[in-house]
């Protein structure tokens, strides 16, 4: 499983594998905002943690549909079907991997481009601290979707209209953690119901996502 | 006998054949009775004036779009625990009615709303609450359509089905969560004090009851249209090999 990880790392960081699109995504959202709402400043604060939320979510949508993708395309998911480590253990690695590719980088850019957004700094902490908590569902569930359409042709957009309606309870609380923490007040409760989507996410989904994969290996 | 016996489908399509009339003269006959006594001759609010009549819409397709999903899930499972061709069938039939359902009560909603709330659409959480679950309808569709081979898109969308139900609960409860809303709390429980008045209540329950016999009616014309369809394509085949 560690050599799954690693391979799956080397892919996505080499030449062709994307990595760094993501993040580049995520940059290019957050510039084209300002020239959307204009430049105000407090204006740009008020929507700033909403923002760098939908930003991370879209960024880490992008990737998803190449997870399971080419290696259904080549066979290697045959074969890692068919090998000694179970197929959840499997759709767990490739989402952890995929978290480290982009989920961690977007976590650790994230308050950077906060500024740009005129992101106070307390806020810029929630951020820090909801998008490193959230963001591992957002991998999982993305896993998740990216099972259930790797059989297909065109599933990239279909993998969106999936995926994007099961983010729902992650964002609201994850932006919710962040305003609340820019304006000063507690953030601890949405952060601890948003953990707990996480860890159930984690939980859960791999047995769905194997399920999903196992039906179209078929 | 037991009810499994129901998943024959032979032995499906001819009780259904026996059943529908009956169920589908139910509905016409409910819902006649209902809208008819709930638009006409029934007392307006005296603070809503006669717009609260749209309750007799409203408030079924509401509870049937929530219930439509239920009756998916439950559907799934049975398909993903015992192979049930019919059961996945009846759950693909249900979901464009769930839909159908879902869009009355957010337009009938919307049209409500209007008069009373002075808005169209309010980030209110049961409001949000159905537009996800709209969403969650489209996705099961889409998937439906997407995948070829109908058993692979039985067993998927019935896993998609299982997980969206899972998050369309969360949903629900962050929603709550992240904003407070403009509607009144239950209203139609059965021990709640503050209910709605009889006069109003007893139409309501006609046409829910309506609704109900509706969505039955139209989920097993819908099914016994998609069996037709596997035994069309079926014939096909034979004939193409023979």
């Amino acid at each position: 499983m560690i050599r799954l990880f690693r391979r799956d790392l080397a892919l996505a960081t080499r030449a062709g594998g994307g990595f760094g699109l993501g993040l580049a995504f995520f940059l290019i959202v957050v510039t084209l905002v300002p020239f959307g709402v204009g430049s105000d400043t407090g204006q740009l604060a008020a929507i700033a943690p909403g923002i760098l939320w939908l930003g991370a979510l879209l960024s880490c949508l992008l990737s998803l549909d190449r997870l399971f993708q080419l290696d259904f395309e080549d066979g290697s998911l045959d074969l890692l079907a068919t090998a000694p480590i179970p197929l959840e253990g499997v759709v767990a690695v490739k989402a952890a991997a995929h978290w480290v590719t982009t989920g961690l980088p977007l976590t650790l850019a994230a308050p950077v481009l906060g500024v740009l957004l005129n992101l106070s700094g307390p806020g810029a902490v929630w951020l820090v601290i909801s998008l490193a908590l959230g963001t591992p569902a957002l991998s999982m569930i993305g896993a998740f979707g990216a099972a259930l359409t790797v059989g297909l042709k065109r599933g990239g957009l279909l993998l969106s209209l999936l995926v994007l309606p099961l983010y729902i309870p992650t964002l609201i609380f994850g932006a919710e953690a962040v305003t609340r923490g820019q304006q000063g007040l507690s953030a601890t409760t949405p952060l601890a119901l948003m953990a707990a989507v996480t860890l159930g996410a984690l939980a859960l989904l791999p047995f769905a996502a194997a399920a999903a994969l196992r039906v179209n290996l078929r | 006998m037991s009810i499994w016996e129901y998943a024959n489908p032979k032995k499906f399509m001819a009780t259904t054949d026996a059943v529908l009339p009956w169920v589908t003269g139910l509905a016409a006959l409910a819902l006649v009775t209902g809208l008819v006594w709930g638009f006409f001759f029934t007392p307006d609010d005296f603070r809503q004036g006669s717009t609260v009549k749209i309750i007799y819409l409203h408030v079924p397709a509401a509870l049937m779009a929530i219930n439509a999903w239920a009756m998916m899930l439950v559907a799934s499972l049975i398909w993903l625990i015992r192979r049930h061709h019919v059961s996945a069938l009846a759950a693909k039939a249900a979901a464009p009615v769930g839909v159908t359902m879902t869009l009355i009560a957010l337009f009938t909603g919307a049209i409500w709303g209007q008069p009373m709330w002075g808005t169209w659409w309010a980030w209110d959480p049961r409001l949000t609450s159905f537009l996800i679950l709209f969403l969650f309808y489209l996705g099961y569709i889409a998937l439906w359509e997407a995948v070829d081979s109908p058993d692979t898109a039985a067993d998927l969308t019935s896993v998609l089905c299982i997980v969206g139900s899972v998050f369309a609960f969360l949903s629900r409860y962050a929603v709550n969560f992240w904003n407070q809303g403009l509607h009144q709390g239950a209203s139609l429980s059965m021990d709640a004090e503050e209910n709605v008045a009889d006069v109003f209540y007893l139409p309501l329950l006609v046409c829910i009851a309506g609704f109900v016999a509706l969505f039955v009616a139209l989920v097993l014309i819908r099914t016994r249209t998609e069996i037709r369809l596997r035994r069309l394509h079926a014939i096909e085949l034979r004939e193409r090999l023979g």
